[in-house]
């Protein structure tokens, strides 16, 4: 019988399997932020156990709430710095060289094919898209993954999608895992990893794929996945040239961790994106998915432009395309924060954030802010807001805010109309 | 090992999340203590505001739900939301993955059991006992109302989750084994 990449991960990983069902893995990278480390950092100073495994694979960020809000966010990112400092962990990035952690990390190349990474934080499935093997954990599993470089998973069990049919205009990768989410259900894939194939996924540039994975979680999945092939390694390239003659030679190599033809999933499900339409996520669960057109009317307060899930450069052009020469409407907020300073930096160079700003947008630094509700864009009690984020939880961004998940295109149309907008009509 | 079991609270919905369990306005605290108060503050159940300040939550050391508990974010604050409040188990139809597994690498029970089994938890009448028998993976429910038959599930854990719970969580299990 064939294997998955999850099952070529997982055995080259294998530390130990304590029984047939749980295997402990070797880490290759461990990812850290500002809301979910300090509290780990903590515990392990009062056991007496203040180590890491190896500096070198420990990456970490102050991305959630920066620059500080309030005393207790910046005792957090002050513990952060001084942990950095004290294990001489070299890639930590502070005010000034931060960005949302899974926009950031893979800029920098720290996410390889063939990788285990975990992050607490349960959207590390996005860097599934480089195919590695990526989960979210709690607290614990990352103080244990900071000093001894292994955590547990249940042996993998892998479901396919197959993506086929061609993408309309307006229609992007996050209208597709809004569809996906409907269909499976919020816990659809829980402890299953999701392998995205197929035509559409091959043709995705990383970003797209990123937007894929990154919502995997949401299906209950415990990473999305792609297999790693030109796409991926033109991505690498400045990082992994030293190891390769030719990208067609990282492409060879990056073929060992693809799925075996004969690879047994747990499900297949074949998905056609030919006739797919706009989506928008209503109510407070991310599978209450309806066709743009079905909320199109719904009136809006606030429009938010950012996040691991949409928040990259191809995003803020998505969004700009439709806001150029054009305004918010009457009454409407906007917020645009560019996920990375590099991003940032991009959009400055293309005259995006002046589009942003012509259009009446507050451009923020890059940071996850409001998508969490904790900063930079909170919403009230009451309020509505047009969001490219990834969760519409009750309370997600502000407590008794409304909150709308759809695309960058989408979200642009609604902040020039002021209410919920199939953004077809600005791209024909 | 640590005993299981008490008081239960039982709430009827699939998919609460950990936004609902603990907001994210709360994980700026570097205690477990300092979420105390704030357990289930955001639950809403048919739709109304959870009364997560009762007796019955004051007095809750189990919670019995339904499918998918504990799904959306990472955040260990959940678990920890109900470690302080007391709550040594929560049984529920199923899991979110996470979840689950910051539960046992915590050193307390999440618990699955059938949708019958759940089903009849649900339909026993008055406050509900349930007491916890890990040896023999059986858990037994009682009713503080007259006439009321108590009832038994049993339960598997695997040998893995039960060395956890026995070392008293993942990090002092990992410290002694890796
Ligand atoms: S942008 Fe939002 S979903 Fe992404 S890591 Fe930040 S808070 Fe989490």
């Amino acid at each position: 019988m064939g294997k998955t990449i999850a099952d070529k991960i997982f055995a080259a990983h294998l530390r130990a399997s304590p029984t047939p069902e749980n295997m402990v893995l070797d880490l290759d990278v461990v990812l850290c932020h500002e809301i979910t480390t300090p509290i780990a950092i903590m515990d392990l100073v009062e056991k007496g156990m203040d180590r890491v495994y190896d500096p070198t694979k420990i990456k970490a960020v102050i991305d959630h709430v920066t620059p500080a809000k309030d005393s207790k966010t910046a005792m957090q990112g002050k513990i952060m710095r001084e942990w950095a400092k004290r294990h001489n962990i070299k890639d930590f990035f502070d005010v000034g060289a931060n960005g949302v952690c899974h926009a950031l990390f893979p800029e920098k190349g720290f996410i390889r094919p063939g990788y285990t990474v975990i992050m607490g934080d349960s959207h590390t499935c996005t860097h599934g898209a480089f195919g590695a093997f990526a989960a979210g954990v709690g607290t614990t599993d990352l103080e244990v993954g900071i000093l001894k470089g292994v955590c547990t998973f249940r042996s993998p069990s892998s479901m396919k999608i197959n993506i086929s049919g061609t993408l309309t205009t307006g229609v992007t990768a996050k209208d597709v895992i809004l569809d996906i989410i409907q269909q499976l259900t919020v816990n659809g894939a829980t402890d299953r990893v999701i392998e995205f194939t197929g035509p559409v996924v091959e043709q995705m540039n990383m970003a797209a794929r990123m937007t894929l994975c990154n919502m995997a979680v949401e299906a209950g999945a415990t990473s999305g996945i792609c297999a790693p092939d030109k796409v991926t390694a033109e991505y690498l390239w400045p990082f992994i040239k030293n190891d390769f003659v030719t990208i067609d030679d990282a492409v060879a190599d990056f073929a060992k961790w693809h799925s075996d033809p004969d690879a047994e999933y747990v499900e297949v499900i074949e998905f056609d994106v030919s006739t797919l339409a706009p989506k928008v996520t209503y109510d407070y669960k991310p599978d209450h998915v309806k066709d743009i057109q079905e909320l199109a009317g719904t009136v809006v307060d606030q429009i938010y432009i950012g996040s691991c899930t949409n928040g990259r450069i191809e995003d803020l052009r998505d969004a700009a395309s439709i806001l150029k020469d054009r305004k918010l409407a009457e009454g409407v907020r906007g917020i645009v924060t560019p996920a990375t300073p590099a991003i940032y930096s991009q959009a400055l160079d293309e005259g995006i954030i002046k589009i942003f700003m012509d259009a009446g947008f507050c451009v923020l630094n890059p940071t996850c802010g409001a998508c969490l509700g904790m900063s930079s864009g909170v919403l009230a009690e009451g309020e509505v807001c047009a969001s490219t984020t990834n969760r519409n939880f009750n309370g997600r961004m502000g407590k008794g805010g409304m909150v709308h998940l759809m695309s960058p295109f989408s979200a642009a149309a609604a902040a020039v109309t002021g209410k919920i907008t199939d953004p077809r009509q600005f791209l024909a | 090992m640590k005993t299981f079991g008490g008081s239960a609270v039982l709430l009827d919905r699939n998919d609460i999340n950990t936004d609902e369990i603990i907001p994210a306005k709360y994980l700026t605290e570097i205690t477990k203590t300092a979420l105390k108060p704030h357990l289930l503050e955001d639950l809403l159940l048919d739709g109304q505001p959870f009364d997560s300040h009762s007796q019955a939550m004051e007095d809750a050391r189990v919670v019995v739900t339904r499918a998918n508990f504990g799904c959306g974010s990472s955040r260990e604050h959940a678990v920890w939301a109900f470690e302080v409040n007391d709550i040594n188990v929560v049984i529920a139809e199923s899991f979110a993955r996470i979840f689950r597994q910051n539960m046992f690498n915590c050193g307390i029970l999440a618990m699955e059991l059938s949708k019958e089994d759940i089903d009849r938890l649900f339909q026993i009448n008055g406050a509900v006992n349930i007491a916890v028998n890990i040896e023999q993976g059986q858990l037994t429910a009682t009713s503080d109302e007259a006439g009321q038959d108590s009832i038994q599930c049993m339960f598997t854990l695997n040998s893995y989750d039960k060395d956890l719970v026995s070392a008293g969580g993942w990090l002092a299990f990992a410290e002694a084994n890796f």
